[in-house]
C-alpha cells in the first residue's frame, strides 16, 4: 500500500472543519447581504440600517466593555490566587487546583442560576450585607452591569488561572531567590521579574476569558435580564423572536470582528512577551 | 580592579534546621576567616545546600546564628543581607540582556545612570564578556552564562560569596577553567566564598579549608591536605579519596605508639591515641598509594592473592585479596618493566600514614 501524506492523513478532518465551520460562517456573510427577511432581494440595506443606528455602536461598546470589566475583575483576583498557588504546599495546590478546575465541571446554567441566589433582593450578599447594618436597603445586583461582572468573574476564573498557573509553575524558583540576594523587594521581584516572565499565561487568560465573557449568551441574559443588551441578546432576538436572520446576521458578523479585534490585539501582545519563557 | 573590599569573617554557630520532623542541618558551626574560600562537600542530602540557603537568608533555621564580621544576620530578610549567590542553573533572569542582568542588582539599590553603566562594563570585563551586553542569556553558553551569574553577583560587591554547585553543569574542560576563573576574581577581590558541591576533586582544588558533611553534621572542616591525610571519622576516610581498611587488634601499647595486628597476617607498630587500649578492635585505613608490593616475607608484610592490575594513566592499581578477605586496591608508579609476579606479599610503604579507628565487634 502506498504511504500516505502527512496532508492526506488530515484531510478528512480539514473536509469537516470546513463543512461544518467554514461554510455556515460563508452562508452567515451571504445572508447579511440581503434587504429582507424572507432572503428575496440582495443588497447593503441590513447593514446601512445596522450601522446608521447610534444604539448599535451602544451596544457594541457595552460588549466590549463588559469582557474589559471582567478580564479586569479576573486579572485582579486571580493573578494573586496564582502567587498564593505557586507558594502552596503540594498538598494545598491539589485542592486549590481542584477548586479551580471545579466550576467547570458544572453547567453554566446551574452556575448561573446559583448567581441569582446569591445576588438577588433576599440572596446572600444582600442579607449579610442588611445583618451587618452596611446598608439598610437591599442592594440591586441582579440586571445591573456590576452582578453580571461578578457572576461572569467566577465563572470564566478557570480560563485565567489555569494557562496563569501553567506558566508560572515553569518559572524556574530560583529567579525569585537570586532577586532577593540581588537586594530586590518582593514588590520589585514580582513586576520586574515574574510578571513580565508570566506575560504569555497572562495573555492567553485575557483572551479566553474576553472571548467567553462578550458571548456569554445565558449568564448575559439570565443575570442580565432584558435590561441590559450585548450582542449576543440582540442576535438571539433577532434570529428567535423577529426571525430577521439577515439582520442577525449582520450583528454577528459584527460580533466576531470585535472579538477577534481585542483578541489579535491581545496575542501580539502575547507573541511579543513569548520569547522569554523557555530561555 | 578600583577597590579591594577586605573580606569578612563569617561565623555559623550551632545551627539547626528542621524540615517537618527531619533535621536537615544539626548543630553545625564553622568559623570562616576572612578572604578564605571554604568547600562544603558531602553526598546529596547531607545538608550543604539547605546551610547555604540558610547563610542566603532564603530558609530560617530552628535555632543557631548566622554572623558577618561578627554581626548577626539572622533577622534580615535574604535582601538586606548583601550577600551574593551563584545558582547551579545560573537563574539569569531570561527576559534581560546581559547588561541589565548585571544591572539589577545595583538598580535594587537605588543606583542610577552614569554609575550604573561603569559597574556594567567593569565587571563584564573582569568575567572577559565586554562584548556580550545587549545578548540574551538563551544566547550564550553555558560557561559564558555562569560567567554573567558571577558578574552580576559580583557587582552589588557583596560581604560573602556564595556558590552553589555552581560548575555542576559545565563540561569537564571548562570546568577547569572556570575554577581557576572563580579561584582567580576571589583572590583579587579578597571575598570571603563558601562553595557547595558534592565533587571531591572540585573541593580539593578551589577551597583553602573543606567542611565534610554528613547527614547534617560537620565531619571534619580543615585543609584539603589534612582532610586526606588526616580524615577523623570513618565516613571522611571512605568519602574523600580511595582507601583500604583492614581489620586489627591492639596487642601491645608503649607510649604513643600502638602495636597492631593485622587478621590478615602482620603486625605493625603505628602511633595511636590512648582511646585504642590493649586488646581494642581496630579499623586500619590505608591509601592505596601507601601500600607496596614485596616478594620478601617478614613480620610487617602480610600474604595477598593477587588479582587484576589495570593501567590508569600513569598508575598501575593492582587488585589483592588478603588472607582474611579483605580487597585492598594498590597503586604504583607503571613502569615500562613488567611487573614482578613473585609479589605476593604487602607492606606498608614507606611514608604510609595510616589511620586507625575504633572497630565495633
Amino acid at each position: 500500500m502506498k504511504k500516505l501524506a502527512e496532508w492526506q492523513l488530515a484531510l478528512p478532518l480539514t473536509l469537516a472543519f470546513a463543512s461544518i465551520f467554514l461554510a455556515p460562517l460563508l452562508m452567515l456573510v451571504g445572508v447579511s447581504f440581503f434587504n429582507d427577511d424572507k432572503i428575496t432581494e440582495p443588497g447593503f440595506g441590513q447593514w446601512a440600517k445596522f450601522l446608521g443606528d447610534p444604539f448599535s455602536y451602544k451596544v457594541i461598546f457595552d460588549t466590549m466593555m463588559l469582557g474589559l470589566k471582567t478580564v479586569c475583575a479576573t486579572i485582579l483576583i486571580g493573578y494573586p490566587l496564582a502567587l498564593v498557588y505557586l507558594d502552596a504546599s503540594p498538598r494545598l495546590q491539589k485542592v486549590l487546583i481542584f477548586v479551580i478546575v471545579m466550576p467547570l465541571l458544572l453547567s453554566v446554567v446551574v452556575r448561573t442560576f446559583a448567581w441569582i441566589v446569591v445576588l438577588g433582593r433576599e440572596g446572600v450578599v444582600n442579607t449579610v450585607l442588611m445583618q451587618l447594618g452596611v446598608i439598610s436597603e437591599p442592594l440591586r445586583l441582579l440586571q445591573t452591569e456590576l452582578g453580571l461582572v461578578i457572576s461572569l468573574t467566577q465563572i470564566e476564573m478557570p480560563l485565567m488561572l489555569l494557562p496563569l498557573i501553567s506558566v508560572m509553575s515553569r518559572l524556574d524558583p530560583n529567579l525569585r531567590d537570586a532577586s532577593a540576594a540581588l537586594g530586590a523587594s518582593r514588590w520589585r521581584t514580582l513586576f520586574t521579574v515574574i510578571v513580565p516572565l508570566s506575560m504569555p499565561g497572562l495573555v492567553a487568560g485575557c483572551l479566553l476569558v474576553f472571548a467567553s465573557s462578550t458571548t456569554a449568551f445565558i449568564s448575559q441574559t439570565v443575570i442580565g435580564g432584558v435590561r441590559l443588551i450585548y450582542l449576543p441578546l440582540l442576535i438571539w432576538q433577532q434570529s428567535l423572536v423577529v426571525f430577521n436572520w439577515p439582520f442577525a446576521a449582520v450583528v454577528s458578523i459584527t460580533l466576531l470582528i470585535s472579538v477577534l479585534t481585542v483578541v489579535s490585539a491581545l496575542s501580539w501582545l502575547g507573541r511579543r512577551s513569548g520569547g522569554y519563557v523557555h530561555g | 580592579m578600583q577597590s579591594t573590599p577586605a573580606g569578612r569573617t563569617l561565623d555559623v554557630e550551632d545551627l539547626t534546621v528542621r524540615y517537618g520532623q527531619a533535621l536537615a542541618v544539626d548543630g553545625v558551626t564553622l568559623a570562616i576567616e576572612p578572604g578564605e574560600v571554604v568547600a562544603l562537600l558531602g553526598p546529596s542530602g547531607c545538608g550543604k545546600t539547605t546551610l547555604l540557603r540558610v547563610i542566603a537568608g532564603f530558609v530560617r533555621q530552628a535555632a543557631g546564628r548566622v554572623r558577618v564580621d561578627g554581626a548577626a544576620i539572622d533577622h534580615l530578610p535574604a535582601n538586606q543581607r548583601n550577600i551574593g549567590i551563584v545558582f547551579q542553573n545560573y537563574a539569569l533572569f531570561p527576559h534581560m540582556t546581559v547588561a541589565e542582568n548585571v544591572a539589577y542588582g545595583l538598580r535594587a539599590r537605588g543606583m542610577r545612570g552614569s554609575e550604573v553603566q561603569a559597574r556594567i562594563s567593569r565587571f563584564l570585563d573582569v568575567v572577559q564578556l565586554g562584548g556580550f551586553r545587549e545578548r540574551l542569556p538563551r544566547q550564550l553558553s553555558g560557561g559564558q552564562q555562569q560567567r554573567v551569574a558571577l558578574a552580576r553577583a559580583l557587582a552589588v560587591e557583596p560581604s560573602i560569596l556564595l556558590l552553589d554547585e555552581p560548575f555542576a553543569a559545565l563540561d569537564r574542560n571548562l570546568r577547569l577553567d572556570m575554577q581557576i576563573e572563580v579561584k582567580r576574581l576571589q583572590r583579587t577581590l579578597g571575598l570571603t566564598t563558601i562553595l557547595v558541591t558534592h565533587d571531591q576533586d572540585e573541593a580539593m582544588s578551589v577551597a583553602d579549608r573543606i567542611a565534610v558533611m554528613n547527614k547534617g553534621r560537620v565531619e571534619q572542616f580543615d585543609t584539603p591536605v589534612a582532610i586526606y591525610d588526616r580524615p577523623q571519622t570513618l565516613f571522611v576516610n571512605g568519602f574523600i579519596g580511595t582507601t583500604n581498611l583492614m581489620n586489627g587488634k591492639v596487642s601491645a601499647r608503649e607510649g604513643g605508639t600502638a602495636t597492631v595486628a593485622l587478621d590478615a597476617g602482620a603486625t605493625l607498630r603505628l602511633p595511636a591515641s590512648a582511646d585504642f587500649g590493649l586488646g581494642a578492635p581496630v579499623l586500619i585505613s590505608v591509601r592505596p598509594e601507601q601500600l607496596a608490593l614485596s616478594s620478601v616475607p617478614g613480620p610487617d608484610a602480610w600474604k595477598i592473592v593477587p588479582g587484576l592490575s589495570l593501567p590508569i594513566g600513569a598508575q598501575l592499581v593492582h587488585e589483592a585479596r588478603t588472607a582474611d578477605g579483605a580487597s585492598l586496591k594498590i597503586v604504583e608508579p607503571r613502569r615500562t618493566t613488567p611487573s614482578d609476579t613473585a609479589r605476593i606479599y604487602c607492606t606498608l610503604a614507606a611514608d604510609a600514614r595510616p589511620t586507625l579507628f575504633p572497630r565495633s565487634t
